[in-house]
């Protein structure tokens, strides 16, 4: 079915052909049409879920960890200063090891309070134990929201999915965009059967102990077991999925990177622009590429060096300040994956885009001009930079 | 269920929340916990939620629980989200045919899980209309912590956060009445009760609040030896006297209608709640008379328009 959408829209359709137990809903901006257009197919009945409208995102999450526990398949849908609110149950949700689906509209995180795209806000919960999957348009995020529970439903991974879009840029504005059946839908997740759970008339539960020393390192382990295991499980989603709609994904995506000697490393929708950008300089004879991070957690990190392996000089870009001092995470993440490359090619860290702020063709196109010129000189000059930023002499 | 009660027939149900587990001797909340369990009836299963608290470090420390029926603790500040959310994967499995049979829903949280840091969850909660109970034992302070003040925390008490010194003598703030903020909620049932007696306060109110429909609050004082400071096996006569002075009145409020449940035949002085007490110890010192007289002119004030509302 070909529909036009935005990507919310897109997410509240994913929703009502998913037809979940439990929603938890609270509006935040720009992720609120999701829990608008789902309270829409509530109210004309073409869901049967219980519609749980909280007062606040904390206990939107609350509420998901409880459902799901109970035995419900969960969802809710947020962004920025409601993900922030949600911190301390994005650890409990993961560490009980419940699946539950969370769309995360991107948007800038306070202060000062902006509403517009960047990924300060999911960034800052990498660390939580969700995986963390990113779409670059509309269809990604219909796809990826589709292929969320079946990667963190199954036994070998049981991991909340934090399915990502670019707040307005994917969420309002609206494409063209392919559409399943919803019976195919509804087969290709199947019905939700975890093994135990707190209304399981057999056998009663108990969920969240109080976990001292002798076993809490256990359990995290286990945890870091499944999140590593769930690589495996996203790719054996993937290609179920390619089956059924004849699109594949991977862990990223690599774009004219056969031989390519410049590449970048980004993910959402500035992927579309930088595609722009090496399409042009490829026309122009510049050996230039793509890679676009999909999935953030677990982070694709040998499979990475494989795609970077024969490139001469590399520029991450992060559309988010990590206040790291020394570059963004994304930039952290895979100049560590390439630390055991024998020949490593260099690398620059370029921050771009907080707080929504655009990024054009032409200054994708600056960022390869740099590129080139460290291959020639062997020079980086300065490591971490902000592009597009007037408060002081911009460098790239 | 007969409606006359009978203590000897409630102890003979199996137990919910077994011995073992790791709350003091002398604490209010294990034996709160258990009367209030008490009161489900005996095929009906439950699911019990906890706010961080005493009681959660106390009653499932991993790999033991000490509950019979199914169980969870998600954080300190959620426990009536985490309540609401139960409820609504019951509602939710139950109108697609994948489970079975009664369940009820019944959250315990302290009064800094309730009061403070829970409040809004739990006002929330309240609004939405889960059918639910929710009970405060409310041992007025922060006790898992080691005894900081809350808005539960009355006149004068001493705590680890409002020491007695030179110049501090205790909690500068009179106790928040939340039962009263519950009712304003327009909830089918909040009460107000201790562990005293032979416990049937405790058993009808949990009763009525386990199976009324909606979302229901139970108040339940819950005195703590270590914070409160008194000897461990006069948890019954803290309790007691805490009614007869009136500084803890029980009553309930169905349906809108407020209800005395207890009047003392002589109402005791406050100083008798106070004196046993090691948290009230410097208001009985020379020179200090003025505040025991300022809590039982508080004490009075409350009571009166208690006894109003409930045309007594």
């Amino acid at each position: 079915m070909s529909h036009r959408l935005s990507g919310n829209e897109a997410v509240a359709y994913a929703l009502k052909q998913i037809n979940p137990d439990v929603m938890g809903a609270f509006p935040i901006t720009p992720s609120t049409e999701i829990p608008e257009q789902f309270a829409n197919y509530v109210a004309n009945g073409e869901v049967n879920t219980e519609y749980v409208t909280v007062e606040s995102e904390h206990s939107s999450m609350s509420v998901c960890i409880a459902a799901q526990a109970a035995g419900a398949r969960s969802v809710s849908a947020t962004s920025s200063c409601g993900l922030a609110l949600m911190y301390e149950l994005l650890y409990v949700a993961a560490s009980c090891r419940l699946p539950i689906t969370l769309a995360c509209v991107n948007r800038a995180l306070s202060g000062p309070i902006n509403i517009n795209h960047d990924y300060s806000d999911s960034m800052g919960a990498r660390d939580s134990g969700w995986i963390q999957i990113y779409a670059e348009n509309n269809q990604e995020a219909y796809d990826n929201f589709i292929m969320a529970m079946p990667i963190g439903e199954h036994l070998s991974v049981r991991l909340p999915v934090m399915s990502c879009m670019d707040g307005f840029i994917t969420s309002h504005a609206v494409e063209n965009i392919e559409l399943l059946e919803t019976d195919a839908v509804r087969s290709f997740i199947g019905e939700y059967k975890p093994e135990n759970y707190l209304l399981k008339k057999e056998n009663p539960l108990a969920v969240g102990p109080y976990d001292i020393s002798p076993y809490y390192m256990e359990h995290k382990v286990q945890e870091a077991e499944a999140m590593k295991a769930a690589k495996a499980r996203i790719l054996e989603v993937a290609a179920e999925f390619a089956k059924i709609s004849g699109r594949s994904y991977g862990l990223f995506e690599e774009y004219r990177m056969e031989d390519a000697e410049f590449a970048l490393v980004l993910m959402g929708s500035s992927a579309g622009t930088a595609k722009a950008a090496v399409d042009k300089l490829r026309e122009d004879g510049v050996k230039a590429g793509l890679v676009k991070i999909r999935v953030f957690r677990p982070f694709p990190g040998e499979e990475l060096v494989r795609a970077l392996a024969g490139t001469r000089a590399v520029a991450v870009m992060d559309k988010s300040e990590g206040f790291s001092g020394s570059g963004g995470p994304l930039f952290a993440e895979t100049r560590s994956a390439l630390y055991d490359l024998k020949e490593r090619p260099h690398m620059i860290n370029i921050v771009f885009g907080l707080g929504g702020r655009d990024l054009k063709v032409e200054d994708v196109e600056k960022v390869f001009g740099r590129l080139a010129n460290i291959a020639v000189t062997g020079e980086i000059g300065p490591l971490y930079t902000h592009m597009g930023q007037r408060s002081k002499e911009e460098i790239v | 269920m007969s409606t006359v009660y009978n203590l000897k027939r409630e102890v003979e149900k199996p137990v919910r929340l077994t011995g073992g587990h790791r709350l003091c001797a002398g604490c209010g909340a294990g034996v709160i916990v258990s009367g209030v369990l008490r009161a489900l009836d005996k095929e009906d299963r439950a699911v019990v939620v906890n706010a961080t608290s005493c009681l959660e470090v106390s009653t499932f420390m991993y790999p033991y629980t000490a509950y019979m029926d199914s169980y969870i603790h998600s954080a300190f500040e959620n426990s009536a989200a985490t309540c609401s959310g139960v409820e609504a994967a019951y509602k939710a499995l139950k109108r697609r045919g994948k489970v079975e049979g009664t369940v009820k829903f019944i959250t315990f949280a302290g009064d800094g899980g309730t009061y403070d840091i829970g409040f809004q969850s739990l006002s929330g909660a309240m609004e939405r209309g889960h059918d639910m109970v929710y009970v405060c034992y409310d041992n007025e302070a922060y006790m898992n912590t080691g005894i900081q003040r809350s808005s539960s925390t009355p006149l004068f008490a001493r705590t680890t956060t409002t020491p007695v010194g030179s110049v501090g003598q205790g909690k500068k703030q009179n106790k928040k009445d939340l039962t009263e903020i519950l009712v304003a909620h327009n909830i089918p049932y909040a009460a107000q009760t201790a562990p005293i007696g032979n416990f049937k306060d405790l058993h009808s109110k949990s009763y009525k609040a386990i199976y009324t429909e909606g979302p229901c609050f139970l108040n339940i004082l819950s005195p703590c030896p270590r914070g409160w400071d008194y000897p461990m096996e006069k948890l019954a006569e803290i309790s007691k006297l805490a009614v007869d002075t009136c500084v803890w009145p029980l009553y309930e409020v169905e349906e809108g209608v407020w209800r005395l449940s207890y009047t003392p035949k002589k109402k005791l002085p406050v100083e008798d709640f106070l004196r046993p007490q090691g948290r009230f110890r410097h208001m009985f010192q020379k020179g200090n008379e003025w505040m025991i007289e300022e809590a039982q002119k508080y004490v009075d004030q409350k009571w009166e328009s208690l006894l109003e509302r409930c045309g007594a």
